[in-house]
């Protein structure tokens, strides 16, 4: 062992080259690193990283696992918890959870536990191992909405324990963020999204797409008229938020959403599919989040010139260091300390540019983050062809204003139970994005698991 | 799978398909939209419910192929399917809710409807024939032609016809069909609704701003999931932003900022256009033209 103290590298796509492919830029460990970067971990008795996972994953476990070559073993101990594991593997935010508490990153790097995750979930797919479905029915009706992570999660946990689980999805394909957000680069849309889909209808989940609950049929009919005994919402994010600045219902001016639903969902990157999408010479994206990195790096992929305009510096960006450091090396531009205050147009509403403001930052703020603070005279203009905007979303009102008796707070979210997901109204549980507004995949799932605990508990007490 | 079960040319490019989709049919009102998608690859469209029947099922639209995706559904006949087709999506019609009867009850209402527009006004004027109230109509087109669903409408509302070249109904735009019935012929309306092309909405808009008359016209924006997430299809209503997925598709047409909406409709124009030439050019479309920048 030459050196204990940093990760195995993992082989990625060159950046060059990826920059101008929708490919997964990251390839992932083969056999020989996963077993050499497994001998890293030091198999803690208390281990914390087991803490930090959100669906608490016996890590020390699986890895210990690989470290043997057992892989479908490994597998098996990573199913007991997530139904998702190729997902999270590559999404999951892991220098925040797991590798984040890891003893070995107290000096060095902490071991790569979301590559070994991912590479355990691709062997499982690869080798046809699938997760074991319960061979038993209870009996017990329960309809799932939104095929996110938050519903697959909670649907594949209800199967194992026999319940008959429907999952409702309002769009024409299954898996909610997974397919209309995090583009083909980072989670590939066949390969992993649609497989680990399967293999959670592998445990007895129905799914109905184009199903819209609060339109095509209300949450109270499901439960009084279609036999469902308990309800999960896990119906995610809403409306896209705008700045409230001149010009933004020009043309080329769009929300994340929609520039990567285009792009992802509908393949518009692609030309034997017929939905269009703008490929814009020059790109601005307002904000610094994991999904303003995606539209970046989606805008990149499609030609064009593209720069981050985020109001605070680089140490508050809130995406994640790994996407922050691939939009770099793949040249996205970093505008830091920036703000637009106006979208300029041509006369026929056609984006031609942004008036800015440089900012610098103040005293913390209520969120512990500098506060950005206008300079005064600092105003420039910039020529750009196209503004995305990605400034985070306010929740959907369509199951909350066609349920009864669904309490929301302030923001217009879903009140739910952290520990249950149980919400103001009986038999109806709640989490995700839904609940706790924009957040990620991974702390959907935990919401999604602790849905299925209270539906569980729920019914078992019916 | 939805199934189609009847398909037909209404008129020369307008198309009229009855859609087996019953958690559609089982919910929708007046005034709300469906989204439906050809197969696979295809676009998501959203289309205005032009009629329903809850015991069968089905759902009717009404369309005019346009661009790649309408042309893909105008080749489905009887038998095919829409690989999706989801709704209700929308609000309902401010006019057919059960629970304002009383007051809609006391209320002249005219619709005007203009070209393919025509398809969605007739669910709303049925639904108030069917609740006791005969409503005024225009329907406006280019010629005698492209007059669609006349027969329907006949037997639930007054109707007037009306073409831009004279050769069938009255002559002229329907704007010129308010003024005359308004001015010439002793009309008043306490309410009016006008779907059809967005500049004939905005031009109905104005005349009968002129004469106080509330108005509500339906728009039909870009979308693309149509439930509230990508905001495509915001609109400026009154100086606010509204998507129209969620808070319409109807709003007050005196205060929806036209001018704006249209410059935003030509949008993927271009993108459109180079599609569409790939489309019917088929095997034969190598973009060496020029003219569309080809494949790659």
């Amino acid at each position: 062992m030459a050196d204990n103290m940093t990760k195995v590298p993992v082989r990625e796509q060159d950046a060059k080259v990826r920059a101008a492919n929708f490919d997964e830029v990251c390839l992932g460990y083969n056999m020989e690193e996963a077993v050499k970067e497994a001998q890293r971990c030091l198999h803690c008795k208390n281990a914390k990283c087991i803490e930090g996972c959100p669906v608490n994953i016996n890590i020390p476990g699986f890895i210990q696992e690989v470290k043997g070559g057992n892989i479908e073993k490994a597998y098996q101990v990573i199913s007991e918890s997530s139904a998702l594991p190729a997902i999270c593997g590559r999404v999951c935010p892991q220098e925040s959870q797991c590798e984040g508490k890891c003893i070995r990153g107290i000096k060095g790097e902490s071991v790569s536990i979301g590559k070994l995750e991912r590479f355990v979930a691709d062997w499982a797919r690869e080798n046809g191992i699938r997760p074991t479905p319960a061979g038993f029915s209870n009996g017990h009706k329960v309809a799932v909405i939104g095929s996110g992570p938050a519903g697959l999660t909670c649907a594949g946990d209800l199967a194992k324990k026999g319940y008959d689980v429907t999952i409702f999805e309002a769009l024409h394909e299954p898996g909610g963020v997974l397919v209309y957000g995090i583009p083909e680069f980072r989670l590939p849309k066949l390969d992993v999204v649609a497989k680990e889909v399967e293999n959670v209808k592998s445990l007895g989940v129905k799914i109905e797409t184009n199903v819209i609950i609060g339109k095509s049929v209300t949450i109270d009919e499901l439960l009084e008229e279609e036999g469902f005994e308990a309800v999960f919402i896990g119906s995610g994010a809403g409306l896209p938020m705008f700045m409230g600045i001149p010009g933004e219902t020009a043309k080329g001016v769009f929300s994340a959403n929609e520039f990567l639903t285009r792009n992802n969902l509908m393949k518009a990157f692609r030309d034997d599919y017929d939905t269009p999408i703008v490929h814009g010479r020059k790109v601005a994206v307002i904000g610094g989040g994991n999904v303003a990195m995606d539209a970046a790096r989606t805008a990149l992929r499609l030609g064009a010139e593209v720069h981050i305009v985020y109001r605070r510096s680089e140490a508050e960006l809130p995406a994640r260091v790994e996407e922050v450091h691939h939009a770099k090396e793949e040249g996205v531009i970093f505008d830091l300390l920036t703000n637009p205050t106006e979208i300029l147009t041509d006369e026929n509403d056609n984006v031609t540019g942004m008036k800015l403001v440089r900012m610098e930052l103040g005293e913390p703020d209520a969120s512990g983050r500098r506060r950005p603070v206008v300079i005064p005279g600092s105003e420039y203009e910039i020529a750009v062809d196209t503004v995305i905007m990605s400034l985070g979303t306010s929740p959907n009102p369509l199951i909350s204003s066609t349920t009864e008796g669904l309490e929301v707070n302030r923001r217009k979210c879903i009140v739910a139970s952290e520990e249950n997901g149980q919400t103001s109204k009986k038999a109806v549980f709640a989490g995700g994005d839904a609940v706790t507004g924009a957040a990620t995949v991974i702390l959907a799932m935990g919401a999604g698991k602790a849905g299925a605990k209270g539906i569980d508990e729920y019914l078992s007490n019916c | 799978m939805y199934k189609i079960l009847e398909a037909e040319k209404l008129a020369n490019n307008i198309y009229r398909m009855v859609v087996e989709a019953p958690r559609v049919a089982r919910r929708c009102l007046p005034g709300q939209f469906i989204i439906a998608k050809a197969d696979e690859k295809g676009e998501r469209i959203p289309l205005t419910i032009c009629d329903y029947d809850r015991e069968a099922g089905t759902i009717t639209i009404v369309f005019m192929p346009i661009g790649v995706s309408t042309m893909k559904f105008a080749a489905l006949k009887a038998g095919d399917c829409f690989q999706d087709f989801v709704g209700p999506l929308g609000q309902p019609s401010d006019l057919c809710r059960e629970e304002a009867l009383d007051e809609i009850r006391g209320k002249k209402i005219l619709f005007v409807a203009g070209g393919v527009g025509t398809a969605p006004v007739y669910p709303q004027v049925k639904w108030l024939h069917e609740h006791g109230i005969t409503a005024d109509a225009i329907i406006g087109a280019k010629t005698k032609d492209l007059v669609i669903l006349e027969d329907q409408f006949r037997e639930v509302c007054n109707l007037y016809v009306t073409t831009d070249d004279g050769s069938y109904g009255r002559s002229g735009m329907v704007t010129k069909v308010i003024e005359d019935l308004v001015d010439k012929e002793g009309k008043t309306y306490d309410h009016c609704v006008a779907i059809g092309p967005m500049i004939m909405m905005k031009f109905c808009c104005l005349t009968t701003k002129k004469y106080g008359i509330p108005t509500v016209v339906s728009m039909n924006p870009i979308m693309v999931d149509g439930t509230g997430m990508c905001g495509a299809c915001r609109i400026l209503v009154g100086g606010e932003v509204k998507f129209a997925c969620v808070d319409g598709p109807e709003f007050d047409g005196h205060l929806v900022d036209f001018d704006g909406a249209m410059k935003r409709q030509t949008l993927y124009k271009t993108e459109e256009g180079r599609r569409l030439l790939a489309y019917q050019e088929g095997e034969t479309h190598h973009g060496g033209c020029g003219n569309c920048g080809g494949d790659s």
